[in-house]
């Protein structure tokens, strides 16, 4: 057991170097603007004096070397520069939009989940039939549908043709009043209110976009479960297993199922990084009001101290989210100690 | 056998849908298996013995079908019977322990929960006394600290412990019929010997039926009773040992026996008649008088000599991995794969390199061809000291041709792209400048002829030949440039027994008509005999001993040596 | 001359085994056909606007009707692939050369450029790879050009991956020994006997990737990147219509919208036909 203390401690100094890669390509990203930031940051009344002013705020007049431990310190002080476009702090703009963000992910992430993997092994144990056939099919469809425009399809099918789906603007329609703030999460924070309209309202907003983002969760997911799933039911130990007349359902639970788990874990990872991305069209297409609508707002309004801790936030995020995969699996996992 | 049969497989035919249409994997395979009988099924590869015992165990890969015949447990259908009932029947009446046993076992269990689950299934254990039990069995097979091992996952223990466990598995429920399908392939000679011991003994004790699949003629000559020989999935011919080995029926039989070498064999016996495609080579390669000695003795000139050869990996230290600025700390933690090696090579003699594997016997073998630089040591050929250039810049220098190398994997040292004959020019146009088609065609010709590939088969890729023809692309590759000394890295060790005979007498063939001196490396010390004067024995990368091939084999004074030698498993018809 | 017919007829089998392949290919030729020739084969003009005729539902005159500007969506639909197009292969291109290069090297070197590599395409994979291209896209500046930089950066990494993979595989296989031993040098080996080697793969994982920078790079014109309005491209037109999908005009963000699907659609199909056509044992 202390071992694996141990090995999880390293896991996490292992981050530092992904952490310190983060922070300086967004300080490159900053520094890389077009042109003068400083006249940038300035804005477009700015005269002589003041773009030399915010030149010297800003650290532009320093070598890189000090521009970016600068860079650095604000970093580590939460200071993330000033929006434009609402003129409060970018962090503060950040925090407050995160949760309805998170809600989005995660539940778009958990239908993928519930749906992918019993669709995947299904097909993994049934090779050939029906289920195989769909899941197959779903794989590659999935892959290939760009999420706004299953959006918008979703959108056109359910609210204006069947009408089922509330309008689809925000996180809860105009005539309910969102639940008191605890974590930020309306079913979670309506729930412990005990509010269950306020509940019921927030998840019919919810639905669409969950949905919206679960199908394009969906197909990596499935297809890494179905694809280790065969790879384990054909392996060696499987054989044994089966050699020694084992019960099926702990063949396909403690011998195959557990060490197919494991790859399809490593892949949640990368398909977090794609829901991240997707998360940006989502809110779009939805007028969801979380951090990816916020920096698209940001990037039209060339409101670059937003979009680049935008970038930031979601990147330190994902950081998180890969450690927590990694010390599941170092968990899970007796042989990553070798690995590593 | 006048027991009663407790497995008996009558008339079965077994057939395989592929994307060519139906293969006839099995074709009327009838054999019995008698109470407290060992059954040897000796085959090469690809005839059909591991698919009659996975026909037999209902573990049949999907594509293939029984069409004909059956198969009876004490009675019992084994083709007709349900799922449910074969699964209740594995494990607990029959059960089978497999090859490559690391991988067939769970790779995130710990070994101790694999026996239970066997246990449980077959109500062999309560939940309470399941663990004891288990416990019991591990000390059965002779692991020592059941206790801790219990725990242990299947990468943390060795090939041997693996087996192990495997057989502990198998007989936890105490069956009656035991299928080991090739139990020791890719384990060290020593422990393969260890471990069929094992095997014998606990089934002896047990009373227990044993179906033995093995390529090794030697080892079913001492572990089994009776022999049956498979060839493309018919039964070629079944008899108790001594029988088949004094007299042999059917001529393929008679091709298998010649072909394993035993501790008397000569070089000329391997093939009952001599290659076709080489008959006249053949009958020069017997010589007057006795044995398949190389006729030229060995000068006494010196071609190579090698000093204090020392090679060292630094461990890889798992606390440093991920971090791009740290590297391993030096010294004491290095792994030392090659210690201190010294011997020399005369014109025209063959040397045996020998040993288990890990022993530090290939890396010696890259060291003195140039692909690997040694941490300490000099490697000296005909005088000139090569280790003083680094490797990459030594591949392109014209001492270059004098070394060259014969590869473990006839398949895996051609490039998939490059057609027989582009391999075999290679080395012509990078080290001896050949240029223009025409006469480097003519080279190419002359050298397949000379190593006996049919001058047809030069425009194939390696996936259109087979594993002897590959082998002789690599040789004629390997001899294009003429080189003085030439290193074969276990040369035959992927080759099915009577390619492994062919390839052997071609190669002591070339080394006399070009004088070439061979290093060659194996773990089994009775194909090196065959080609070989002098044997030197390796051992965690030192050498235990050196002498003539004759007198380490017969008189060997090291006791590693003693453990290796005896572990071969081989017959001696003579003393049945 | 042997081998082309050889890979020729195997290619032939593989497709009369795989009829989706067959198709896959064949909507490639379409595709690739209404790229080049797009604006030849237009029947209006993709940019004239026509406001009497504006928001159009599907007709003979206008099979995708026409949008909140009285253009035809047919029109713009065909004359989008070419940039569409253009824009993943050019990153696609960009990735593949840069990431291969990176990627062979450190899998056959190994030492310091594998640590060097791997560290930088880990960076960029640390990154939520859209979100990393936006933050491109934002610094570099909006422009199409900018747009292949970006998604031939976050492309990079997997290419650098599977070439360095693919490599190290190979760097000790037998042959590459053997052709040590005939004198070639390093540079050698990797164009002659490991390049050709790790190519099948390598092809693969382009035309995998090929609809994911189609993906990508509409994704980023959808939010606004990139290609600027007039001008016709599947993402744009998508986010043009989007604001009509609730009020019931569904045709001025569904047939741009199924244009691009179809396009990914058919690189996947193509990647995964090709695996079997390459490597058969991998089949999922």
């Amino acid at each position: 057991m202390r071992t694996k203390t141990i090995q999880i401690g390293q896991r996490l100094l292992q981050a530092l170097p992904s952490v310190l890669g983060i922070v300086i390509i967004s300080f490159v990203l900053t520094r890389a603007l077009p042109g003068d930031p400083a006249v940038y940051f300035a804005g477009m009344m700015a005269d002589e004096q003041s773009i030399a002013e915010v030149r010297k705020a800003l650290g532009l007049d320093r070598s890189w070397i000090e521009q970016f431990f600068i860079y650095t310190g604000n970093l580590l002080s939460g200071n993330l520069g000033m929006s434009l476009s609402t003129g409060r702090p970018v962090l503060v703009e950040l925090l407050t939009r995160l949760p309805a963000s998170l809600e989005l992910t995660f539940a778009g992430l958990g239908l993928a989940i519930l749906v992918a993997v019993p669709l995947g092994v299904l097909a993994a144990t049934r090779p050939g039939s029906w289920i195989d056939h769909l899941c197959r099919l779903l794989v590659t469809a999935g892959v290939s549908l760009p999420t706004f425009f299953t959006g918008l399809f979703l959108m056109y099918l359910f609210y204006y043709l069947l009408g089922w789906a509330p309008s689809p603007l925000g996180r809860i329609d105009f005539l309910s009043i969102p639940p008191p703030h605890v974590s930020g999460l309306f079913l979670v924070d309506s729930l412990l209110d005990g509010d269950l309209e306020t509940f019921w309202a927030s998840l019919k907003q919810l639905i669409l976009p969950a949905a919206t983002l679960g199908l394009f969760a969906l197909a990596p997911i499935a297809r890494m479960t179905r694809a280790a799933m065969l790879n384990a039911l054909s392996s060696d130990y499987v054989r044994t297993a089966r050699a020694n007349g084992l019960a099926r359902s702990t063949v396909l639970g403690t011998y195959a199922f557990r060490n197919a788990a494991l790859p399809v874990l490593t892949t949640l990872g990368m398909v977090f990084s794609f829901l991240l991305g997707a998360n940006v069209l989502v809110e779009k297409v939805f007028s969801w009001p979380g951090i990816g609508s916020f920096a698209i707002e940001a990037l039209v309004a060339s409101d670059y101290a937003a979009v680049q801790g935008f970038v930031l936030a979601m990147a330190l995020l994902f950081v998180v989210v890969n450690l927590t995969i990694d010390v599941l699996l170092t968990v899970i996992d007796p042989r990553v100690a070798l690995e590593a | 056998m006048t027991a009663h049969p407790i497995l008996s497989v009558d008339g079965l035919s077994v057939d395989f849908r592929t994307r060519n249409g139906t293969v006839k994997a099995l074709d009327a395979v009838s054999l019995s298996v008698a109470k407290g009988e060992v059954l040897g099924i000796v085959g090469e590869s690809g005839s059909g013995k591991s698919v009659t015992a996975y026909t037999v165990i209902g573990l049949l890969d999907t594509a293939g079908k029984p069409v004909a015949g059956s198969a009876s447990y004490d009675g019992m259908d084994l083709l007709g019977a349900r799922e449910r009932d074969l699964s209740d029947l594995r494990g607990r009446e029959i059960s089978m322990i497999f090859q490559n046993p690391r991988a067939a076992l769970n790779p995130i269990r710990p070994v101790g929960k694999q026996i239970e689950d066997v246990l449980l299934r077959h109500n062999q254990a309560t939940r309470q006394d399941a663990r004891q039990k288990a416990i019991g069995m591990l000390e059965k097979v002779k692991i020592l600290e059941p206790e801790q091992r219990y725990w242990s996952y299947p990468f943390e223990l060795s090939g041997g412990m693996c087996q192990r466990v495997m057989i502990a598995i198998a007989l936890a429920c105490n069956p009656r019929l035991l299928i080991a399908d090739e139990p020791t392939t890719g384990l060290d000679v020593t422990t393969q010997k260890a471990t069929m011991n094992l095997i014998r003994d606990l089934t002896r004790a047990r009373g227990m039926a044993v179906v033995l699949i093995t390529h090794d003629l030697g080892m079913a000559a001492a572990y089994c009773d009776r022999i049956v020989v498979m060839q493309k999935g018919k039964i070629v011919e079944a008899a108790p040992v001594a029988e088949l080995f004094k007299r042999p029926q059917h001529p393929y039989t008679k091709k298998l026996i010649a072909a394993s070498p035993g501790p008397d064999s000569q070089l000329y016996e391997l093939t009952a008649m001599p290659d076709e495609l080489q008959s006249t080579a053949g009958a020069a390669a017997r010589p007057n008088g006795q044995g398949g000695k190389p006729a030229t003795p060995a000068s006494n000139e010196v071609l190579l000599e090698v000093k204090g050869l020392v090679k060292t990996y630094p461990r890889r230290n798992g606390a440093a991995a991920g971090w791009p600025w740290s590297k391993a700390r030096k010294g004491a933690d290095d792994f030392i794969a090659v210690d201190g090696i010294s011997f020399s090579l005369g014109h025209g003699e063959s040397l045996g390199l020998v040993g288990e594997s890990g022993c530090g016997k290939s890396t010696t073998s890259s060291i003195v061809t140039r692909l690997l630089d040694p941490t300490a040591g000099q490697v000296i050929l005909a005088g000139e000291d090569i280790t003083v250039h680094k490797a990459a810049r030594f591949a392109r220098m014209p001492q270059r041709t004098r070394i060259q190398m014969v590869f473990q994997d006839p398949t895996e040292s051609l490039n998939p792209r490059f057609s027989a004959a582009d391999s075999i020019a290679d080395p012509l146009k990078r080290l001896k400048g050949m240029k223009g088609a025409k006469p480097i065609a003519a080279k190419v010709a002359e050298l397949a002829d000379m190593v006996g590939l049919p001058q047809h088969l030069l425009t194939r890729f390696p996936h259109q030949l087979s594993g002897g023809q590959k082998a002789r692309v690599g040789i004629a590759r390997a001899i294009a440039v003429e080189p003085l000394l030439l290193v074969l890295d276990e040369p035959t060790s992927a080759l099915d027994v009577s390619v492994q005979a062919v390839v052997l007498q071609l190669l002591d063939r070339l080394k006399r008509e070009l004088g070439m001196s061979y290093i060659f490396v194996s773990h089994d010390l009775n194909v090196v005999r065959l080609l070989c004067e002098r044997v030197i024995v390796m051992n965690k990368g030192r050498i235990v001993e050196s002498g003539t091939a004759e007198a380490v084999l017969k008189n060997p004074q090291d006791p590693y040596t003693r453990r290796l030698i005896a572990a071969i498993p081989h017959f001696e018809p003579a003393k049945m | 001359m042997t081998v082309m017919t050889l890979s020729l007829r195997h290619f032939g089998y593989v497709m009369g085994e795989n009829p989706v392949t067959a198709g896959a290919f064949a909507l490639f030729a379409i595709i690739v056909l209404l790229a080049l020739f797009g604006p030849w084969l237009a029947p209006y003009d993709p940019l004239a606007t026509n406001a009497v005729n504006a928001l159009q539902p599907p007709s003979l005159a206008h099979p995708f009707g026409t949008d909140h500007l009285g253009r035809d969506v047919l029109s713009r639909v065909i004359v989008a692939t070419r940039l569409d197009l253009g824009i993943a292969v050019s990153a696609v291109a960009l990735s593949f050369f840069i990431g291969s290069a990176l990627g062979c090297a450190a899998g056959f070197w190994g030492g310091w450029t594998d640590r060097v590599v791997g560290r930088v395409t880990d960076t960029i994979m640390a990154f939520p790879l859209f979100v990393l291209a936006m933050g491109v896209v934002a610094a570099l500046g909006n422009s199409v050009e900018n747009i292949i930089y970006a998604t031939a950066v976050i492309n990079l990494p997997f290419y650098a991956r599977v070439a360095r993979s693919e490599t190290s595989l190979r760097r000790n296989a037998g042959f590459v020994q053997a052709a040590r031993l005939c004198g070639n040098s390093d540079l050698r080996i990797l164009a002659t006997q490991i390049f050709p080697n790790i190519l099948p793969p390598m092809m693969v994982q382009i035309s995998l990737n090929m609809g994911w920078a189609i993906l990508n790079a509409a994704g980023l014109s959808f939010i606004g990147l990139g290609v600027r309005p007039p001008d016709a491209e599947w993402g744009i037109m998508v986010a043009e219509g989007a604001t009509y999908v609730i009020s019931g005009e569904w045709w001025l963000a569904l047939f741009p919208g199924g244009a691009l699907m179809l396009a990914v659609f058919c690189f996947n199909l193509l990647g995964d036909g090709l695996r079997d056509l390459v490597d058969p044992l991998r089949r999922t």
